[in-house]
């Protein structure tokens, strides 16, 4: 009982005030960020909705490390890494992309792409980067997905459908068990008998290995059936933060009536900065 | 024979060369033009060493490999630390080698006029291992200094050539390939695409000044252009390796580098004995590259076109 209430007290990832601005200054300027506070604690699964342009990618690539924020501060796991670059936070977190393109090296094998995953965050020397072990392992993993790629170890990754890709990427984001698993819309490239299937999975891994997942999706059905917390971004901003019980509850028209009163608010903004422009400008 | 033997071994030398280029252009995707001045700097760093200072050209070579190294070291910083463009740092390194070449050399070009290298060596042990400074191969005399110099630069290349299949399958090269195939993934996966970077430059130019070291002993004298045109040179030798090997791996691609580079040097002395004017050999070199480059693309252009008249 002890280490949950500790657990409880500090939470794996916590943004406290963060900010970021791209293009500042210029017509281009977008806040992707305004002052986000958010708290995760280890093991929960996250869903992370929003409209075009409210900052869910760009949530997860701050905490990836993907660019540095402008103000704020980012814990993960007990540490300040606000500072630390890409490749430094890449220890604690796995990463499946949107584009299925993004996660593997199209040129390499599967096995080779395996090889360095088995590596992530951790010291690359001069030992051979592929071992029978390893090979072992990944033909048994490989198996388990029933996609019929067993055979085909030594084949380049490029060769495979963006299911496929999208199933290997998470097989690797999860192959040495991360802090942290950041999926961004992995799904929304795949026809839907694929994304359907790689849904399966990613619910069969974060289950098996317990995960602490940050999950953006824009489809309402995985929102409601995945996951044990749903949040909703609007303007670089937490909106609604819907957890456990009240989670379970929340239905898929329960959350296109919370788009539609975002929208409307967003229509109301729109129409009331014209009456304030043109009455005073 | 003698020419055979001769455009043999400049092909084995300049595949130093390329195998360089490989690596800059086919495992991190950069035409890196710095393979002009470090050529001439690993052959003016080796030149100075062996006649103002009478190094063992052994060292020599080393030096060469290390001078070539530093060039990339540099033109790698420029492209990471700095962010200027790969090929922009390419011409900026280039460009300031060569009056840096002409400070090492102290004039544009320096004669070997009795001087100890690779080049003696080899007829001293020609004579120890033929027994005579001529010898006979399948009915050919041959200088056994000539086939010695081969032989040597054959082990040479081959032991270059396994070192680096070797490092491209350990853990940190195939990070360092995947951060040219996908440098977003890498960083993903924790690899520090910038330092990978600068170090891949670091070898692909130190391979390329030892090819220079070497070039400047077995021709005898070291010029300061020399280096000019040369990446080209090295990219035709890779594209000539993939489309007789097919480069299905790293191994394959490596192998057909080597025998694209000795092949490109046969087809140049076959040509120039036909009366080529040397002049038109940068032409010629770079036209055949540009061919290289843009058939692939059009050949599926037009098997593209075919295809739904076909059906």
């Amino acid at each position: 009982m002890n280490t949950s209430t500790t657990l409880a007290a500090a939470p794996l990832v916590r943004l406290s005030q963060v900010y970021k601005t791209f293009h500042a200054g210029t017509v281009n300027e977008v806040r992707p960020m305004r002052g986000i506070n958010l708290d995760i604690a280890e093991g929960a699964f996250v869903i992370v909705l929003g409209g075009n342009g409210s900052g869910k990618s760009t949530l997860l690539n701050a905490i990836a490390g993907s660019f540095a924020i402008d103000a704020g501060r980012i814990e993960l796991d007990g540490q300040d890494v606000s500072t630390w670059p890409e490749h430094r936070r890449a220890a604690l977190i796995g990463r499946v992309f949107q584009n299925p393109f993004s996660g593997t090296a199209p040129n390499m094998s599967i096995l080779d792409n395996f090889s360095l995953a088995a590596k992530r965050g951790k010291f690359r020397g001069l030992s051979w980067a592929h071992s029978r072990q390893l090979r072992d392992e990944l033909s048994d993993r490989v198996r388990e997905l029933k996609m019929g790629m067993e055979d085909r170890l030594d084949s380049a990754i490029g060769s495979l459908s963006g299911g496929q890709r999208q199933a290997l990427t998470l097989l690797m984001a999860t192959w040495l068990k991360p802090r942290l698993l950041l999926l961004d819309e992995h799904t929304a490239a795949l026809d839907p008998k694929s994304a359907d299937q790689v849904i399966a999975l990613t619910d069969r891994v974060i289950q098996r290995e317990g995960l602490t997942t940050l999950m953006v999706t824009h489809s309402m059905q995985q929102a409601v059936n995945l996951g044990d917390r749903i949040i909703m971004m609007h303007r670089g901003n937490v909106l609604h933060d819907f957890r456990d019980a009240q989670k379970q509850r929340l239905r898929v028209d329960d959350l296109l009536a919370h788009f539609e009163n975002v929208r409307r608010r967003e229509l109301l903004d729109e129409s009331a900065a014209d009456m304030l422009r043109s009455r005073y400008l | 024979m003698t020419l055979l033997i001769g455009a043999l071994t400049l092909g084995i030398i300049l595949a130093l060369l390329a195998l360089g280029v490989y690596v800059s252009y086919r495992i991190f995707d950069i035409a890196d033009i710095t393979v002009d001045g470090s050529l001439t700097f690993g052959a003016a760093v080796a030149s100075v060493l062996l006649v103002r200072h009478g190094i063992h050209p052994l060292w020599a070579c080393c030096a060469g490999f290390a001078a070539g190294a530093t060039a990339g070291l540099v033109s790698g910083i420029l492209q990471t630390r700095f962010r200027i463009n790969s090929l922009l740092a390419g011409i900026l390194v280039m460009t300031a080698l060569y009056s840096v070449n002409l400070h090492v050399m102290g004039r544009s070009n320096i004669p070997f006029l009795g001087t100890v290298t690779v080049a003696t060596y080899c007829e001293q042990l020609g004579v120890a291992w033929f027994g005579a400074a001529e010898t006979d191969l399948w009915g050919w005399t041959v200088s056994s200094a000539d086939l010695t110099m081969l032989l040597l630069m054959f082990a040479l290349v081959s032991c270059v050539a396994l070192a680096l299949w070797a490092f491209l399958r350990t853990d940190i090269g195939t990070a360092m390939r995947a951060s040219g195939d996908n440098p977003q993934m890498i960083r993903a996966l924790g690899g520090n695409v910038e330092n990978y970077r600068i170090f891949g430059l670091a070898v692909a130019n130190g391979l390329v000044g030892l090819a220079g070291a070497l070039w400047a002993q077995y021709q005898n004298f070291a010029d300061v252009q020399m280096g000019i045109g040369m990446v080209v040179w090295g990219l035709a030798s890779v594209i000539i390796g993939e489309a007789l090997t097919g480069a299905s791996s790293v191994g394959v691609a490596i192998v057909g580098t080597i025998v694209g580079s000795i092949l490109f040097r046969q087809l140049v002395a076959i040509a120039l004995s036909f009366g080529l004017n040397p002049n038109d050999l940068k032409l010629v070199t770079a036209v055949f590259v540009f061919a290289a480059l843009i058939l692939p693309d059009m050949m599926g252009k037009l098997s593209a076109r075919k295809q739904p008249g076909a059906a």
